[in-house]
């Protein structure tokens, strides 16, 4: 299940029910204790009251939080009003039909995904090998490069883009959607690094030796044993690097120009202009168009994967 | 290590050298070039000085702007452990279904895009947005209050955005701990709070770690969602460099910027992870 592969891991965990041992009764035949025990058992009993009211509570804010923008903006971009009073007065679908008249946006969009796409394949190809070579690897070499390749998650994004730009200035290389897919690349790479590394980690070595030593090309081994086993964390980690791309601000701030303006500056621009509505309806297809997405990938993708393991 | 050895590994890292060559091009040289920039006197690039580490350090706006900056940062990781652990604490302890289910409420903002959570913002927090409307419709409030544009509506904003950052590290490294400690502990008559301090927290450090560093990193890097939550009275790194930039063209002066900036978040990163190192010995990294 991709969901399960987008978060890096399978489920293990605490067992539901823990063997009840804390209750004072056990602990009865100790005889002259057991009046400490009781008392302390009485507190802790409260205590756990508490620790279950407080967990629960703020678990339970934490998921209507999780929920509630994304439905926020649904709901929104059904209003058929000029502002974005909520909950909408009226309610009408004139904002989508807006949007099929917005060339700007439309013109955007197709640029976002044109970016996504090519930075996605390219990290997804470039990233996978990279994987490959160093998630098993102890090598002074490989932690080195494992680094690397994490270090855009964690360095400032609009100091890369800046830093880009000034190299793409220097170079006297005119700004396209082929420079901003080379910054994308760069970003979005962490996020394939992180997914496949973990599914060749969990990778049976065994299977890869038997396939060798059976006499299978290496090439044949990878094409046929390796990838179809990691294919659901290259999957994962491509799923999640496109939407990243689609979404990515900083680097796009200072490589796109006229010709090149990606979606989310596009959306940005006008917010700052005015509360524009059509921005709830663009936001409504990329909520619905996500969705739809994951889900399709689930049913297509979840299934053959599965069938691939079973073999 | 023999050289035969050496090659091995070397030999075995090889699949990963295309990407490492598009790094050290792209990824590497941008910022070798940055620095070189930032050592620019003047905008017109012609003498060579510190003057703009000085410019930076003197002018009386700058360091305050980089202070605000991490601040926000520490704030919005606050936030975003405080909701992320009870999260997982529920996730780690419950069945099949609530585990889909809280997998998906985490993984539903990640799906949809920063802007569209930005806006999302921008209509909860808004004059008639919902906030405002319920606390006028409850008669707490005698007049709509001023959330956008403020900073707690900008630190909880970011916190949402950046909450599955910090959740998923998490919940990944609860579910490492070993369910028979928190029978022993639960035995030896720990009550929850005690399981929870002297088990859970110290064994799910490398996850807590990791995703309190991604957070810090993008809050403090969240271009849209500062300038649109935070308005144009709150000025943060971001926006300084990108004006500095774009507006004023001063390159050398938003390179020097850049530097510093990336610098603290690397100090700071580095920092946090060699005090956590100390303390999370043998426990299986995140």
């Amino acid at each position: 299940m991709p969901l399960r592969a987008l978060a890096g891991r399978a489920d293990t965990g605490f067992p539901k029910g823990h063997a009840a041992t804390s209750e004072s009764g056990a602990l009865s035949t100790h005889g002259p204790r057991d009046a400490t025990v009781n008392s302390i058992g009485k507190r802790s009993r409260l205590g756990d009251l508490a620790y279950v009211g407080v967990i629960r509570g703020i678990a339970a804010f934490a998921m209507v939080l999780l929920l509630a923008p994304t439905v926020v903006v649904l709901i929104t971009s059904f209003t058929g009003e000029q502002t974005l009073k909520f909950p909408p007065p009226t309610w009408s679908l004139r904002w989508y039909g807006e949007l099929l008249h917005s060339g700007e946006l439309i013109d955007a969009a197709w640029t976002s995904l044109k970016i996504a796409f090519w930075a996605t394949l390219i990290c997804g190809v470039l990233g996978t090998a990279a994987a490959l070579g160093i998630a098993r690897s102890r090598s002074p070499l490989a932690r080195l490069l494992d680094s690397l390749f994490m270090s855009p998650m964690v360095l400032p994004a609009m100091a890369f883009g800046l830093a880009l730009l000034m190299v793409f200035s220097l170079l006297s290389v005119r700004l396209s959607i082929w420079t901003l897919t080379i910054g994308h690349v760069v970003i979005c790479t962490p996020f394939v690094i992180r997914m496949v590394s973990a599914a060749v980690q969990q990778l049976d070595v065994a299977l890869h030796d038997c396939s060798l030593s059976l006499g299978a090309s290496r090439f044949y081994t990878l094409r046929r044993v390796t990838l179809p086993l990691i294919g659901r964390g290259v999957f994962a980690g491509c799923f999640v690097a496109f939407l990243t791309s689609f979404d990515h601000v900083p680097v796009s701030l200072f490589l796109s120009d006229a010709r090149t303006e990606v979606l989310p500056i596009k959306l940005w621009q006008i917010l700052e202009a005015s509360l524009d509505v059509r921005v709830a309806a663009v936001s409504g297809v990329i909520v619905i168009v996500t969705l739809v997405g994951l889900i399709v990938a689930q049913r297509l993708f979840g299934r053959g994967v599965g069938v691939a393991e079973r073999r | 290590m023999g050289l035969k050895d050496k090659f091995a590994s070397f030999r075995e890292t090889l699949p990963a050298m295309p990407l490492a060559a598009f790094f050290v091009a792209w990824f590497l040289a941008p910022f070798v070039l940055l620095l070189f920039i930032s050592l620019f006197d003047t905008p017109e690039f012609q003498s060579i000085g510190l003057r703009q580490y000085v410019k930076f350090a003197t002018d009386g706006f700058s360091t305050g702007v980089l202070w605000d900056t991490l601040v926000l940062g520490f704030a919005c990781t606050a936030v975003c452990l405080l909701l992320a652990y009870p999260l997982a604490i529920v996730y780690v302890e419950g069945g099949a279904q609530r585990r889909t289910l809280i997998l998906f409420l985490v993984m539903l903002p990640m799906l949809t895009s920063a802007v569209v959570r930005t806006f999302a913002w921008i209509v909860i927090l808004g004059r008639e947005g919902i906030v405002n409307n319920a606390m006028l419709a409850l008669g707490l409030w005698g007049q709509p209050g001023r959330l956008l544009y403020s900073w707690g509506g900008l630190v909880v904003a970011l916190a949402q955005i950046q909450l599955p950052l910090m959740a998923l590290p998490v919940i990944n490294s609860m579910l490492k701990v070993d369910p028979s400690l928190m029978d022993a502990a639960e035995g030896l008559g720990a009550g929850r709070w005690r399981r929870l301090w002297t088990v859970i927290v110290p064994l799910t450090l490398p996850g807590t770690v990791a995703g309190a560093l991604l957070v810090f990193a993008a809050s403090t890097t969240a271009f849209i969602t500062q300038s649109l939550v935070g308005g144009g009275r709150i000025i943060l790194m971001p926006l300084n460099i990108y004006q500095q930039a774009v507006g004023v063209q001063d390159w050398p002066f938003a390179a020097a910027l850049s530097i510093i900036f990336t610098l603290s978040i690397v100090a700071i990163t580095y920092l946090v992870n060699s005090v956590a190192r100390k303390r999370m010995r043998g426990i299986d990294a995140a």
